[in-house]
């Protein structure tokens, strides 16, 4: 399957390691996914630099009020790290969902990431927490949104041959936020989802000042439903509002019909339900918080 | 061709592997620990299970050099001299396995779930074995199985 399996040491390492075979390596973290891609000829690079030796990658902390995670953080310390389930819950849900616990013990938040899925779990809660990404290159590191990542299905801007992820960073939720995330499937482990959302809402009195609902997969990468949560805006966090913000998301998503997923049509009810219930979760917690 | 060097059940071992080869297959055809099976081979239904460092993983999608210099331990490495562990004699006692193929990745989740929560509810316990999938029993044996070595080992004081 592969020629060579290498361990660098450092970032810079990996970087001269993927220049030096141009075009023939490629990053590889838990493998959960790039390892059945090499089976299926998909991934055709013959060098795998395996990057979770490299030391300072495995952090989950905060900084000055953003959290960063670095690029060994799996699903499952994600979704059990106390500080991500206070201040930023709607993503310890979301990873707390991907695959089943084997899974999600040895692939990454970041993988998730540069694999460009649409349905992507992580990558649907990152979005509605309007993450960035640290891309390190041969040039240097940038940060960049993670929204920008995504070029199409499986289509990450990140090339895995040149380049790497090294962390994520996002705002944590401070006072008067709260985010949820919901999943749709077939059974609760193990599947892939039919459909997933993640909210996050922050009130200020008795009125939402700013809310963001992302949804997956309802178009070639994770969809932002802008609309939908501009309605919300200004407004008390009520069930009317709610729903009709939800209304609005099922209105600007465009789900497929899938012979795995089911069809448009049930998926675009399913928005619906779905973001309310996200919506309307993350209103609730916020509540509880403020009350607690 | 690179030399892999892990803990496996309690002993050092070193073997010469390819770059590209999985765990499941270093462990069943290059020395002989046959109990790790190969169902999907895809990381879906767990039926490879094997602990590294104490965590489950799925050993048919996880390179076998990531276990360099690692804690191995496979269902081979459970219970001793032919007594069976604690799990492992509830499984036989609950009737757990009808086929069994699925059981050493069940027996190795339900290990991974209880060196770190000796009391799991039952909720904690289906979450537990959520990554390995049952054709058989509809899981209701193995769950019981479950919370059968859960008691036997909090009267005994703890894992052995």
């Amino acid at each position: 399957m592969w020629d060579e399996y290498l361990f660098p040491a450092s970032v810079e390492e990996a970087l001269e390691m993927l220049e030096a075979h141009g075009g023939e390596a490629r990053i590889i973290a838990g493998g959960t996914d790039l390892v059945l891609q090499s089976q299926r000829g998909q991934c055709t690079a013959r060098v795998m630099i395996d990057i979770t030796r490299i030391p300072g990658l495995d952090h989950i902390e905060e900084r000055d009020g953003l959290i960063y995670i670095g690029a060994q953080v799996t699903h499952s310390q994600v979704a059990t790290s106390p500080l991500i389930r206070s201040r930023a819950g709607v993503l310890a849900e979301a990873c707390g969902s991907v695959g089943g616990p084997q899974i999600r013990n040895v692939g990454t938040l970041v993988g998730n990431v540069v694999n460009a899925l649409p349905a992507a779990d992580g990558a649907i809660a990152l979005f509605a927490l309007d993450a960035e990404a640290e891309v390190a290159e041969r040039a240097g590191r940038r940060w960049t949104p993670v929204a920008a990542l995504y070029a199409g299905v499986g289509l990450c801007t990140v090339d895995p041959c040149a380049a790497m992820i090294t962390q994520l960073r996002f705002r944590a939720l401070g006072e008067g936020e709260a985010g949820a995330f919901e999943r749709l499937a077939k059974r609760r482990a193990l599947v892939l989802p039919i459909l997933n959302t993640a909210a996050v809402v922050r009130l200020q009195g008795d009125k939402v000042e700013r809310a963001r609902i992302a949804i997956g997969p309802v178009a070639p990468t994770p969809f932002v439903a802008t609309e939908a949560a501009e309605a919300l805006v200004g407004q008390p966090p009520d069930e009317a509002f709610v729903a009709e913000a939800a209304k609005l998301a099922a209105q600007a998503a465009q789900p497929r019909d899938s012979l795995l997923r089911g069809s448009a049509e049930y998926r675009k009810a399913m928005v619906e339900v779905l973001v309310r219930r996200a919506l309307w979760r993350a209103v609730l917690q916020e509540g509880e918080d403020a009350n607690s | 061709m690179p030399t892999l060097k892990m803990i496996l059940n309690g002993q050092e071992v070193t073997i010469d592997v390819e770059p590209g080869d999985l765990l499941a297959n270093v462990l069943r055809d290059k020395l002989g620990l046959i109990g790790t099976k190969i169902s999907c081979g895809e990381g879906e239904c767990g039926a490879c299970t094997v602990l590294v460092d104490g965590r489950a993983v799925d050993s048919c999608i996880y390179p076998a050099l990531k276990a360099q210099g690692r804690e191995v331990i496979t269902i081979e490495g459970l219970g001793q001299d032919n007594r069976l562990d604690a799990i492992q004699q509830a499984f036989v006692d609950r009737t757990a396995p009808q086929c069994g193929y699925c059981i050493p990745g069940m027996v190795i989740s339900a290990k991974a779930l209880l060196d770190e929560n000796p009391h799991p509810t039952r909720k904690e316990i289906k979450e537990g074995i959520s990554g390995n999938l049952c054709r058989c029993t509809g899981y209701y044996q193995i769950i019981g199985a479950i919370e059968l070595a859960c008691e036997r080992l909090a009267e005994r004081g703890g894992p052995e």
